[in-house]
């Protein structure tokens, strides 16, 4: 009979700290905590009061890694509130930013996190530079992230907290003369990425779970806009989309849980593979026919393969908005302070982000709402790694430390995100 | 064996910036850091750690619990040289903003603040340890950083003059 503690205290190779307690007494769990252990900055209780052109660059301060996802979802609130609709030179321009995002921000989860849990090592730098495949490994996690900061600095002037991004349009405008460079840096990338995909097609880790997915989709699979998809069939504005989130409090974690409807749901590249796959670009489709085929899936392993073909894709997306891009003059409007209230719901990286932000009539905002990737995915980490461990009691423990591990990197969580602020609820 | 520089990175209470933009630097300096730094102990690289005797420990973020001030003044007396990177490590911004809340705001905070045994203010770096060089930044500006790393490559006899 099998009785033991597990603790893992910093799970390594995440973005921010969570842990994990597992209690088993005579082959029964008794005791089982997934835990957000970052600590809170009460982002949503600092921007009350603020004025609302503020709020986008403090509150891509919530997270370093995807800091212009908050930036873009943040502007689309406030524009919504003001009544603001963006040129479509701006719409452009700000998928070119999300595409750089999501190429340097799935490329930093995969290769720098995921791949040693494939090689069997610590870090991604311990690749045998000696033996030629490793060494074509090692020279691609380098190619590939680089290829999205180059995109995120040229548009938005930094791969982080871009500064360029304001709500209305863009304070400086990228240089067309740089275009033919990125897009030769980006072509570069793109046989990388397909062993990317290659890897992550073959990869035998597995985990199924029968859940609800969901994810925003429009026609060109932008990330930006479009219609709340679920797997049950079901579809939603993105005004109705908060109305369906279910706050959880979780007493032993930083940070608060949320269900859709009543039920667990998952989200991030999975889901967004699983209802929109039809809707990628092209030429990444055709590149990627026999990776696609195992979409729609179950496997929460396969959130890596989807980040991986989602690379792909904003690196192909990114070129063809590239070649036809012209810049025009613009700048972005004269704001007018009014009462209002604005919801903005993006893809990030991670799922499905959603911001709620009510402002007065001086365009100081009163109340905001921030609902992350990380908060909806947190239960369903938990029971994710719950049936991985009722499954295998017999096993040793550190076998189950580091499948453990395995299992929460798959969802890709950001536990900075994820503490951002506070509902008090719990007693 | 080549003498390498034993580095340490360290994340506290930040939207962990300065990490992303790390991470980011190593696409054009890995093949020489290969060759000058040892990385003892940077978490979301590496599950392996090894924090006794660095020579630099580069921390980020803010100082906002009793354990988090304990942790770095646990490395502080590992290391030689502690480097503080980012806004909220230097200046404490924008991870202190709690500080400057009403005192309704903080009333309510307070029973989850207890519970988590958060410290009754965010404190920046060198309110806790001493600090011999910043990073500043928001995130932190690289080539700060990058004069910083060559200054203690050169001090530690790994490299001959600052690049």
């Amino acid at each position: 009979m099998h009785t033991f503690d597990l603790k893992i205290d910093e799970i390594s190779k995440i973005e921010g700290k969570g842990s994990l307690f597992v209690k088993v007494k005579n082959n029964r769990i008794t005791d089982f905590k997934f835990s957000i252990t970052e600590f809170k900055r009460f982002y949503t209780q600092a921007i009350k009061g603020k004025d609302i052109i503020s709020i986008p660059q403090l509150c891509a301060r919530i997270c370093g890694t995807c800091s212009n996802a908050h930036l873009l979802c943040a502007i689309k609130a406030a524009e919504n509130a003001l009544g603001i609709i963006p040129s479509r030179q701006t719409i452009l321009l700000r998928q070119l930013v999300n595409y750089g995002l999501n190429i340097r921000d799935h490329a930093l989860h995969l290769y720098v996190f995921v791949l040693p849990d494939i090689f069997g090592i610590d870090n991604v730098l311990e690749l045998d530079e000696k033996n030629p495949y490793e060494h074509q490994i090692l020279h691609d996690v380098f190619t590939v992230k680089a290829a999205g900061n180059l995109l995120g600095k040229a548009i938005g002037g930094r791969s982080v907290h871009a500064p360029f991004l304001t709500i209305g349009g863009f304070i400086k405008l990228p240089l067309p003369s740089e275009f033919d460079s990125i897009i030769m840096e980006l072509e570069k990338s793109r046989s990388a990425v397909i062993r990317l995909i290659n890897i992550f097609t073959k990869c035998g880790f597995k985990l199924e779970r029968d859940i609800n997915y969901i994810a925003m989709i429009d026609e060109s699979y932008s990330f930006l806009s479009g219609e709340i998809h679920s797997s049950n069939g079901e579809k939603f504005t993105e005004e109705n989309f908060g109305q369906y989130l279910d706050h959880i409090v979780i007493p032993y974690s930083q940070a608060s849980g949320y269900k859709f409807s009543g039920k667990v749901h998952m989200i991030g590249a999975i889901a967004r593979m699983n209802l929109g796959k039809n809707k990628l670009n092209e030429r990444t489709k055709k590149d990627t026919s026999d990776a696609l085929e195992l979409f729609p899936s179950k496997n929460i392993f396969h959130n890596n393969l989807a980040q991986a073909i989602e690379i792909l894709h904003a690196i192909d997306s990114s070129i063809d908005i590239l070649k036809v891009l012209k810049i025009e003059k613009e700048k972005p409007p004269l704001i007018i302070r009014k009462k209002g209230t604005g919801i903005g719901v993006i893809e990030a990286p991670r799922g499905t982000l959603y911001y709620k932000l009510d402002v007065d009539e001086n365009g100081k905002v009163v109340k905001g709402e921030i609902v992350v990737p990380t908060g909806q995915n947190q239960i369903g980490i938990e029971k994710s790694l719950y049936q991985f461990f009722s499954e295998n009691l017999d096993k040793n423990k550190k076998f189950l430390e580091n499948e453990a591990e395995k299992i929460i990197r798959s969802y890709d969580p950001c536990m900075s995100c994820a503490s951002h602020f506070l509902k008090v609820q719990w007693t | 064996m080549l003498k390498k520089l034993k580095v340490g990175w360290f994340s506290f209470s930040c939207s962990e910036d300065s990490t992303i933009i790390f991470t980011e630097l190593l696409n054009s300096h890995y093949q020489k850091w290969k060759n000058e730094i040892d990385f003892r102990s940077i978490l979301v690289m590496q599950k392996k750690e090894d924090v006794d005797n660095l020579d630099v420990a580069f921390i980020e973020g803010a100082i906002t619990s009793v354990l988090q001030e304990e942790k770095l003044k646990s490395i502080r007396r590992k290391a030689k040289k502690l480097v503080a990177v980012g806004s909220c490590a230097i200046i404490g911004m924008p991870s202190v903003q709690r500080n400057m809340f009403d005192e309704k705001i903080k009333s309510e905070l307070s029973p989850f603040l207890i519970r988590f045994a958060y410290l009754d203010k965010v404190k920046k770096i060198s309110d806790v340890v001493m600090v011999d060089d910043m990073v500043p930044g928001c995130p932190m500006n690289e080539e700060v950083f990058l004069k910083v790393i060559n200054k203690y490559l050169c001090e530690f006899g790994i490299t001959n003059k600052q690049k």
